[in-house]
């Protein structure tokens, strides 16, 4: 204080101006919270009619990867048992490229597709036909933790983003930004979806383990 | 000793006037993209952890249910509950809010209509289910799993 006393200056002090910015500063810092608006999208399927009966849909078992989860977090994955969902999307992924019985279509879907998942795609006749025709099926108990349920379900749509990147060409967290918002990345999203629906379908829990 | 007195002595000192011009910058950016918290969470919230992320391109369209363990136990009990806007309601309300939320969008976009569904770890399937029922019964059927990314 003396010394600017002395120095005779007009200036204001603005030496506590830093103090009075860090203080502003740490408030914002503490009451803010960045919004987060990410997440794992899902399109549930419409409401049922109680007067009209379920549809009787005629799909070969083949077609059909299950994977069911218990109360106690277990898997079930195509009749086998598993601890843990690890490596899941892989299985989840040969599932789709498997062209067990291709029909036309899907032999012209397979020549359209790059080299790289061509190589992936096997020819077992017991896993799915074609990837048009594979459904992933994931059922849960009402038990079962919400957290081992979206782990499953992240994986799934691991195997249908990587595939769709691969087949554009994309890395995998390239394409899941894509939000078509304009012609050129419409077309490349319907490129990528052609002839592979991603089929998840989550069943009704059913009511083991819960209330 | 004493040379080492001389040179600490040299005048040398960081120039700190642009401090608060680095601090104010700090503050606008802060004040910008802070979002102040419009409602209390009345529930537990530990989001899940997932890679598979996406990000919606219009905000505007999202509404936000929370599921979780009640904090105030005492008050609501220790069953997962849902809250929306800053109530917990129960299963049958969630049609009603719903509607709400869909008018207040533009009418172009009330078929595009997402809820994110905040979920707390600890939650188990049954009552996700049960709101995802709902949701279907008021024809909301895109609905975003909120997730934080997982670092591998």
């Amino acid at each position: 204080m003396a010394r600017s006393n002395s120095r005779g200056s007009q200036e204001v002090n603005a030496g506590s101006m830093a103090d009075i910015a860090f203080l502003l500063l740490i408030f914002f810092l503490v009451t803010t919270t960045i919004a987060s608006d990410k997440g794992i999208l899902n399109i549930l399927p419409p409401k049922q009619d109680p007067n009209v009966p379920p549809p009787d849909i005629k799909k070969n078992e083949r077609n059909i990867f299950n994977v069911l989860i218990n109360a106690n977090n277990d898997l079930l994955v195509e009749g086998d048992y598993r601890r843990s969902a690890e490596g899941l999307d892989q299985d989840f992924k040969a599932f789709i490229m498997n062209f067990g019985a291709p029909d036309e279509e899907a032999a012209a879907l397979y020549n359209s597709l790059p080299a790289s998942l061509q190589a992936q795609a096997q020819r077992k006749a017991d896993s799915s036909d074609d990837p048009g025709e594979a459904v992933i099926s994931i059922k849960t108990n009402r038990g079962t933790s919400y957290e081992v349920f979206l782990e499953v379900f992240d994986l799934a749509k691991k195997a249908y983003f990587d595939i769709y990147a691969e087949r554009v060409g994309l890395a995998s967290g390239e394409y899941r930004t894509l939000k078509g918002d304009n012609e050129a990345t419409r077309a490349i999203l319907g490129k990528s979806k052609e002839g592979i629906p991603m089929a998840i379908s989550i069943a009704e829990p059913d009511k083991i383990g819960g209330n | 000793m004493a040379k080492f007195k001389k040179k600490v002595k040299t005048g040398e000192s960081i120039p700190t006037s642009a401090l608060p011009d680095i601090i104010f910058m700090l503050l606008f950016f802060f004040m910008v993209t802070t979002v102040l918290r419009e409602q209390d969470i009345l529930v537990d919230q530990k989001i899940p952890q997932a890679t598979q992320l996406q990000k919606l391109q219009k905000k505007t369209l999202i509404s936000y249910i929370y599921i979780g363990k009640p904090k105030n136990t005492g008050l609501y009990g220790s069953e997962p509950r849902v809250q929306a806007n800053d109530v917990l309601i129960g299963s049958p309300e969630i049609v009603q809010w719903v509607n709400q939320e869909r008018d207040k969008l533009p009418e172009a976009d009330r078929g595009f209509i997402t809820i994110s569904m905040k979920v707390d770890k600890e939650v188990k399937m049954g009552p996700i289910s049960d709101v995802q029922t709902e949701l279907r019964n008021a024809d909301a059927r895109r609905v975003l799993y909120a997730s934080t990314g997982k670092v591998n």
